[in-house]
């Protein structure tokens, strides 16, 4: 079962991010940010769908839930709020772009680290989804980092609202290195991602004429056991919306 | 006294007074990004070819908007991309004296020989 939650935790994450990401539809900055903003938001899904799929087929062969199967489908429309196990960084609100793009390079370059890790799983199936996803995610820690470089070193403007998305993001980041009890001796060494995430973060913050925030300041964290922000029941009041609406409708 | 009357709107009408929407811009100025033109290689052997325009603030930004905006369905391998104002174009109006020579030089096509059968792939 901790498996699976771990497994639960990945897919959540990402379905919960590309939910919020895909607020900027139709209203990115400028024609081709906004496409390139969805596509990411279109990785993340199909990321998402891939640990659902799976998690589910490992669901029901533990058979736990007789009468009831699970699919990607149930999981993500069917399951309350305090069993999302997203972390919060991933529900706080889009913000500007300068949050946005900052929120992602988070994520993502905490995501490459984990997934690189993933490949030596002695999970097949999860090393698998990992190697596939891992293109996408080069791309994407790429592509906001370079975003927040620019903003950072661009017009006092920009400058000014990436430190604010700074400043507001980085108590959240510190629960990506937490592990939860369903990661404990799952073979993920989240202190070593921690290292090469920080030293990444450093780079991009140098480069992008930031100071680096302080490591140590009390950092936000429960939404990998369920406890979430304020947001997360907007979130899924929207997305699960049709289905808790009329259930198992379909196309 | 001004009387202020109901005009009714039809989808697709454009209102000539600036309505609630006027004072939610979404487009910022992009001016100041200049304009490139991108040419996409769609598989190994061909050549590049040109596939559309976009704005961008430099060329990495335009590389990697060409990869959002031109290769989502896996269109190409490989991008370039150029300022638009480093692109220098012959003049429309003299396409007469530029194309229209070669109108009737038929010759230069490799159409009057005769290919030996063992000669393939031409």
């Amino acid at each position: 079962m901790q498996h699976i939650n771990f497994i639960l935790s990945l897919a959540d994450s990402n379905l919960i991010l590309s939910q919020r990401n895909a607020e900027w539809c139709g209203h990115g900055p400028v024609l081709e940010q906004d496409i390139a903003i969805t596509n990411i938001t279109l990785d993340l899904l199909g990321q998402a769908r891939n640990f659902y799929q799976y998690a589910a087929r490992l669901i029901n062969e533990t058979g736990n839930m007789p009468g009831h199967i699970a699919t990607e489908d149930s999981l993500a429309y069917r399951r309350t709020e305090r069993e999302f196990k997203n972390i919060l960084l991933c529900e706080l609100p889009k913000g500007d772009w300068a949050q946005t793009v900052l929120r992602q390079y988070f994520y993502s370059a905490f995501c490459k680290g984990l997934y690189f890790q993933l490949l030596q799983s002695q999970d097949q199936s999860l090393a698998a989804i990992a190697e596939k996803s891992l293109k996408e995610v080069n791309y994407h820690v790429r592509w906001s980092g370079e975003w927040v470089i620019r903003l950072g070193d661009g017009t006092a403007e920009s400058k000014q609202r990436i430190k604010q998305a700074l400043q507001f993001l980085w108590p959240y980041t510190g629960e990506m290195f937490m592990p939860a009890d369903f990661e404990n001796n799952n073979g993920i060494d989240l202190a070593s991602i921690k290292k090469q995430w920080l030293l990444d973060v450093q780079t991009i913050l140098e480069e992008a004429t930031l100071q680096m925030p302080a490591e140590h300041i009390f950092m936000q964290s429960g939404g990998k056991s369920g406890t979430h922000t304020e947001h997360m029941g907007y979130i899924l009041a929207e997305m699960q919306y049709l289905q808790r609406m009329y259930p198992d409708a379909n196309w | 006294m001004n009387f202020q009357f109901i005009k009714k709107m039809y989808y697709g009408d454009i209102p000539d007074e600036p309505g609630n929407g006027a004072a939610y811009q979404t487009k910022p100025d992009t001016a100041a990004w200049p304009l490139w033109e991108v040419f996409i290689r769609s598989k190994r052997g061909l050549d590049h070819k040109h596939a559309g325009s976009l704005k961008a603030a430099d060329a990495t930004m335009a590389i990697e908007n060409a990869r959002d905006v031109y290769t989502r369905r896996q269109e190409g391998v490989s991008i370039w991309v150029v300022e638009s104002k480093y692109i220098h174009a012959s003049n429309p109006d003299e396409a007469e004296s530029f194309f229209d020579p070669a109108e009737d030089k038929v010759y230069r096509h490799p159409s009057f020989y005769e290919l030996p059968d063992e000669v393939k792939h031409m």
